[in-house]
């Protein structure tokens, strides 16, 4: 897994609340085997119509917005447990998406990305989202290290929480497979153990 | 200390804390399917790491399957390259799958449960998010996603953090033609589509201690529409009852002994939750949903709140309707029974006893599909193929189908679907399709009236 320590970059501001996974990466192109590619398809019905031209009232598609951060609205990554949404979010080049909730199995699968989901109050993203819609070269600094996230213009910030496992795996690169296989012994103890107890009969 | 059911099930499934971090959680029973797992393999391929155990992982293809011809080839080329993988994977590993075509085959969280695979007490994931369905049997079951999934097969574990706690109770009696579907669209709609992230529910009270196994699936199925991981309700006489006699559940002494055990999980008497909400029953009308959140939801002869934020507003656009408006008569030209949440025999008994001797409206295209093989042979058997037939229902084979659209029954941009699964997302349904969300009960009778309508004067 990549690293991830700190970033400073314009965002795309996308000002619409639970955003969920079907949104982010429809059914249709879940049918890939691997993780490349899904990037194309990201947003895919909100950036094209059903002729497949380009929206272009749509965010992504305007031209002034760029970025590796992504601005969401609350409650983003909602639905399905696809992982395939934060593969499509990272594969387009975003690297940290901030939103004032997220949706439980859609932070874990971005942690396990290298993609970082940055949890603001209500409050800061209203200023992020009226910073970088009055100027769209505005510049967003995320630091994992210090867990904050700071508006170079105004120079206003915020702390934000991460699991501290989870902030050292972001800022080593390592993830959970690493670490679980580390721990097979531990593993087989307890399947021993439980070996004693009714609750492993039958199962 | 005093635990709730949820505390006794996870803690007992710890096999190590880190300190200021997550749990090392046990995995009982790993259930996967074609379109979340072949990446998890081919990421333990690149690591040269084996699946660590074969025989605790149970596979079926569901999602990306046609619900017809199942016996021909597959002509999506994208589709069979993915069941021709997860076939290929499982040789490969060792795992049991039960392919298309299987007489054990069906969606997930259908065929485990009938299979006697789900059982009180256990920690059963999967790659889907309505893993949640399991905890009808007083187990901790919850959806993962695909690097999780890798994680399980490498360990039998997954690195989680404990979850807090939420209990919602609903006692009282249900009125007539109030389904389980009801019951859970109706908290939805109270508690809102986060109301739940962070944590695991325990549903509680007369009302579902009243209800099926299949009636709390259906409850369990939707926890994650309110954002909670999963959700599971105490087993009890009815559980063990479901359970006993199973393909999989264990026999004659073993079954007793762990009987013996699965009493044990309740919630004690002063267990402290972190959130509690207290419903009832009598409040409980049919319900279906208006906008393009489960969260949004109505009774049926309700109308759509005039005051709302602006994902109402954009949600009501797409939807096409406008606030205050009431729905009842509004034409439907097709409706959907089926998906993990209502395509078990109880929901597709329920909808032919309303259909018998009914015929369906000109204008609707009614597709009914089953959960599960067994579930198909049940219907068959029960003459309950005839009826719908009959009745101008189209019968197909089993799968997730119009849940989620990703084979090709999908419905058409702009047209409503009173739809018995658990998303109304915008286009989850097909590109611009419009899904309401409702009980079998109400998409059968929206079927039969070609419109959304209030059957509850005709039920006795
Ligand atoms: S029926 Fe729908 S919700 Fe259920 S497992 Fe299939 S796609 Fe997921």
């Amino acid at each position: 897994m990549e690293k991830f320590t700190t970033l400073k970059d314009t965002a795309v501001p996308l000002d619409i609340e639970n955003v969920d996974t079907d949104q982010i990466i429809p059914a249709r192109f879940l049918k890939a085997t691997d993780k490349a590619g899904f990037g194309e398809n990201l947003f895919r019905d909100w950036r094209f119509d059903k002729y497949d031209k380009l929206n272009p009232d749509f965010v992504l598609n305007q031209d002034q917005y760029s970025g590796s951060i992504l601005v969401a609205g609350n409650n983003f990554g909602c639905g399905s447990s696809r992982e395939h949404a934060a593969w499509a979010l990272k594969a387009y080049g975003f690297k940290v998406v901030v939103s004032s909730y997220f949706a439980d199995i859609f932070k874990g699968n971005s942690l396990n990305n290298g993609l970082l989901p940055v949890q603001v109050s209500p409050e800061f993203l209203e200023k992020l989202f009226i910073a970088i819609q009055k100027d769209s070269e505005e510049k967003i600094k995320v630091d994992l290290e210090n867990q904050k996230i700071a508006i170079t213009s105004t120079g206003e910030s915020e702390r934000f929480n991460i699991d501290p496992y989870k902030k050292t795996c972001m800022i080593n690169g390592f993830d959970d497979i690493d670490f679980l296989v580390s721990k097979l012994e531990a593993i087989k103890n307890y399947e021993n153990n439980k070996k004693t107890t009714p609750a492993s009969v039958g199962v | 200390m005093k635990k709730t059911l949820f505390d006794k099930i996870w803690d007992s499934h710890i096999v190590e804390s880190i300190p200021d971090g997550p749990d090392i959680l046990y995995i009982d029973q790993h259930l996967i399917h074609e379109v979340t797992s072949p990446q998890a393999f081919n990421e333990l391929k690149e690591r040269d790491i084996p699946v660590f155990r074969p025989q605790q992982v149970v596979a079926t293809a569901d999602h990306n399957t046609p619900t017809q011809n199942q016996h021909l080839p597959v002509q999506d080329l994208l589709s069979r390259k993915q069941l021709k993988e997860l076939t290929h994977n499982c040789e490969e590993n060792n795992i049991t799958l039960y392919g298309l075509g299987h007489p054990y085959n069906g969606i997930v969280h259908v065929m485990a449960p009938e299979l006697g695979i789900t059982k009180p007490g256990m920690t059963i994931v999967c790659g889907d998010s309505h893993t949640s369905t399991h905890g009808a049997f007083g187990t901790i079951a919850f959806g993962i996603g695909t690097s999780q999934v890798a994680q399980v097969f490498a360990s039998q574990c997954l690195l989680v953090e404990k979850p807090k706690k939420l209990r919602v109770n609903v006692n009282g009696k249900l009125k007539n033609g109030v389904l389980p579907k009801d019951v859970i669209l109706y908290i939805i709609s109270k508690l809102g589509t986060n109301s739940g992230t962070g944590y695991f529910c325990e549903y509680a009270g007369d009302v579902f201690e009243n209800m099926s196994m299949e009636g709390r699936m259906t409850v369990c199925n939707m926890s994650i529409e309110m954002g909670a991981r999963g959700g599971l309700i105490a087993p009890d006489e009815t559980t063990f009852e479901y359970v006993e006699g199973r393909e999989f559940a264990p026999k004659g002494e073993d079954f007793e002994q762990l009987k013996t055990y699965w009493k044990t999980l309740k919630t004690d008497e002063d267990a402290v939750f972190d959130q509690e909400y207290s419903f009832d029953a009598e409040d409980i009308e049919p319900m279906i949903t208006y906008g393009t959140n489960p969260g949004m939801g109505i009774k049926l002869s309700g109308s759509i709140p005039v005051e709302g934020g602006k994902s109402d507003a954009k949600a009501l656009q797409y939807m096409g309707f406008k606030p205050g408006e009431i729905l009842l008569d509004k034409p439907i030209n097709y409706i959907f029974i089926g998906s993990c949440t209502n395509s078990r025999i109880e929901d597709f008994r329920t909808a032919a006893a309303y259909i018998k001797g009914k015929k369906k409206a000109e204008n609707v295209n009614a597709l009914i599909v089953p959960g599960s093989r067994q579930v198909a042979a049940q219907i068959e058997e029960e003459g309950l193929r005839a009826i719908f037939e009959e009745a101008g229902f189209t019968l197909r084979q089993p799968g997730c189908s119009a849940c989620l659209a990703m084979n090709d029954d999908k419905i058409p941009a702009g047209e409503y679907c009173v739809s018995t699964s658990n998303r109304n997302f915008e286009g989850r349904q097909g590109q611009g399709s419009r899904t309401i969300l409702a009980s079998p009960l109400t998409a059968a009778a929206t079927a039969v009236a070609g419109k959304l309508t209030d059957y509850t004067k005709q039920l006795n």
